[in-house]
């Protein structure tokens, strides 16, 4: 099989899917020319996320990839968020084929992409966020891993 | 669980009587066919009985079919032998962009070896355009290449008016018949065929076994060199249990045609009817009547091909898809670009291929579960979502 057993149950049986309504914070990746697109949202109270879903379009891992990462940050604060890493994904998901790693970049952008939004609505800064450029091209199918 | 495979076109199960057939050659007579003593000569007398029996499907002399390791090996050695043995008649080729990588990557090469390759366009069913192919006939033109029936969308082409156009001209023809053997009628004469290339894993035998049936009195250089089997043109000691494991699946196929076409036939329209009735924002890929019998390709929006590889084999059916996830590369396939759909939908493209063992419950089964994954996966996609909002 190409995938883990823990990337096919994030995959037949997504956490979060779904979106939030008046969400405070919505982050959108990814073009649909290259196969995947990945929207988180997000509900913040205080600096916490209290809630977080996604809708994805994309291959087995991309959507793994976004269950596991709604998953990981649900209840977190934002700083913490923020610090999750592509490499906290795959580890999580019990490794990706390599020409699949760029699905846990997507997954680390698209929650950025969302906190950022959360951070323009309200004119708050985030360390997480110094140097985030939005319109920066989250779309390496390149970023390979090279431990896995 | 029940385990439904719609992949016939990527391989087929070796039938039974195949093995059965087969068997012998490994443990009793293993000769050398070209070896003079009893085990070798046992092992020749069968060699050339099959090639008699295999050019008989296509109306062919059996000195005329020549063994190979497969169809990609047959496509290579057409391509690439007759180019070099004709460079004194001129460097052109002529294909079409929805040929098998044997033939487009052959073609790449052939192109580094100074070639020139005309890659002819198809319209949205996969057809090619006959003014088209002879406006790009040169003096300069040797070979066209143009496949029987795409193994993606399983358009077939018109290939006995092609042969007669390549004629008219004064050029050489080949096919790469590997997804049409065994499920057309083929009469290489009748049909204005020079080479054509066949496989035996698509029609019930092994793998690693095809061939090559090149007209009598054709240019064409050896591709594989060594020893003097083939009648001096492909060398390599005879695979004698897979070549007689190919006659036996070519002549069963070729027995049963008309009820395997029929069974395949009456499946196949019985699948794309019953998915297309039932999943809106379907498009049904290839031409509606001149197609594989077997062939179902269908687009579905809003989904990636992969994920609904996953969730199908999750269910036991097995399918396959040209999406960028499932080809490895980041474009969806060729094929499904050259028909002219945009990436996005291409990506979403299902192809499943029904065979000899396909039974009308497989058909059902497979319609209701694919009937809920793509709902499944609609549901989670942020594209479905701005058409449900937006009500398209
Ligand atoms: C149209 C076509 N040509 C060539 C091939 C290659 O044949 P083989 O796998 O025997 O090398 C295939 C199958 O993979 C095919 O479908």
């Amino acid at each position: 099989m190409l995938y883990t057993e823990k990337v096919m149950d994030h995959f037949m049986n997504p956490r979060n899917v779904g979106e939030i309504e008046n969400a405070d914070g919505v982050g959108e990746v990814g073009n649909v020319k290259c196969g995947d697109i990945m929207r988180i949202y997000i509900k913040v109270d205080g600096d916490q996320i209290v809630d977080v879903k996604f809708k994805t379009f994309g291959c087995g891992s991309a959507i793994a990839a976004s269950s596991v990462a709604t998953e990981l940050i649900m209840g977190k604060t934002i700083d913490e968020a923020l610090a999750l890493t592509n490499k906290q994904v795959i580890d999580e998901l019990g490794g990706l084929p390599p020409v699949k790693v760029h699905c846990s970049v997507l997954a680390e952008q698209a929650l950025k992409a969302a906190i950022y939004d959360y951070a323009t609505k309200n004119a708050l800064t985030f360390k997480g966020l110094e140097g985030y450029d939005p319109d920066e091209d989250h779309h390496d199918h390149d970023v390979v891993d090279i431990e896995f | 669980m029940k385990q439904i495979y719609l992949d016939y076109s990527a391989t087929t199960p070796v039938k039974r009587e195949v093995i059965d057939t087969m068997l012998p050659f490994f443990t009793e007579v293993y000769g050398n066919a070209s070896s003079i003593h009893s085990f070798g000569q046992e092992a020749k007398t069968v060699l050339e009985q099959s090639r008699k029996s295999i050019a008989e499907t296509i109306n062919a002399t059996p000195d005329t079919f020549y063994f190979t390791g497969g169809g990609s090996e047959s496509d290579n050695w057409a391509l690439k032998g007759v180019m070099r043995a004709n460079r004194k008649k001129g460097n052109h080729l002529i294909t079409s962009k929805i040929e098998h990588h044997g033939i487009l990557h052959t073609c790449t090469a052939l192109e580094k070896e100074g070639f020139e390759v005309t890659y002819l366009d198809v319209d949205a069913e996969g057809m090619i355009s006959l003014e088209a192919l002879e406006a790009a006939i040169t003096d300069q033109t040797v070979l066209i290449s143009i496949m029987f029936i795409n193994n993606e969308i399983g358009t077939m082409q018109p290939v006995k008016a092609i042969g007669e156009i390549a004629h008219k001209h004064g050029v050489l023809f080949h096919t790469d018949a590997v997804q049409a053997y065994g499920n057309v009628k083929i009469d290489v004469n009748a049909m204005n065929i020079d080479l054509m290339s066949v496989s035996g894993h698509k029609i019930y035998g092994p793998k690693g076994i095809g061939g090559l049936y090149i007209k009598k009195g054709i240019r064409i250089q050896n591709i594989i060199e060594g020893g003097a089997q083939e009648r001096n043109r492909r060398a390599g000691t005879e695979n004698i249990p897979g070549i007689v494991g190919f006659a036996k699946a070519a002549v069963m196929a070729d027995e049963a045609l008309e009820s395997h076409r029929e069974k395949l036939i009456y499946l196949r329209d019985k699948l794309a009817n019953g998915i297309m009735a039932t999943i809106p924002y379907a498009k049904y890929n290839g031409h509606p009547t001149e197609r594989h019998p077997g062939n179902v390709n269908i687009c579905f929006e809003f989904i990636e091909g992969e994920a609904l590889l996953l969730s199908l084999n999750a269910k036991g059916i097995a399918g396959s898809s040209g999406s960028a996830c499932t080809s490895g590369s980041l474009d969806p396939s060729h094929v499904l670009l050259a028909i002219g759909l945009p990436h996005e939908i291409a990506h979403g493209s299902l192809r499943l291929s029904i065979g000899d063992f396909t039974t009308e419950e497989d058909v059902d089964y497979t319609i209701e579960s694919l009937k809920e994954i793509v709902q499944k996966l609609r549901l989670m996609s942020p594209l479905y979502d701005k058409v449900l909002k937006e009500g398209k």
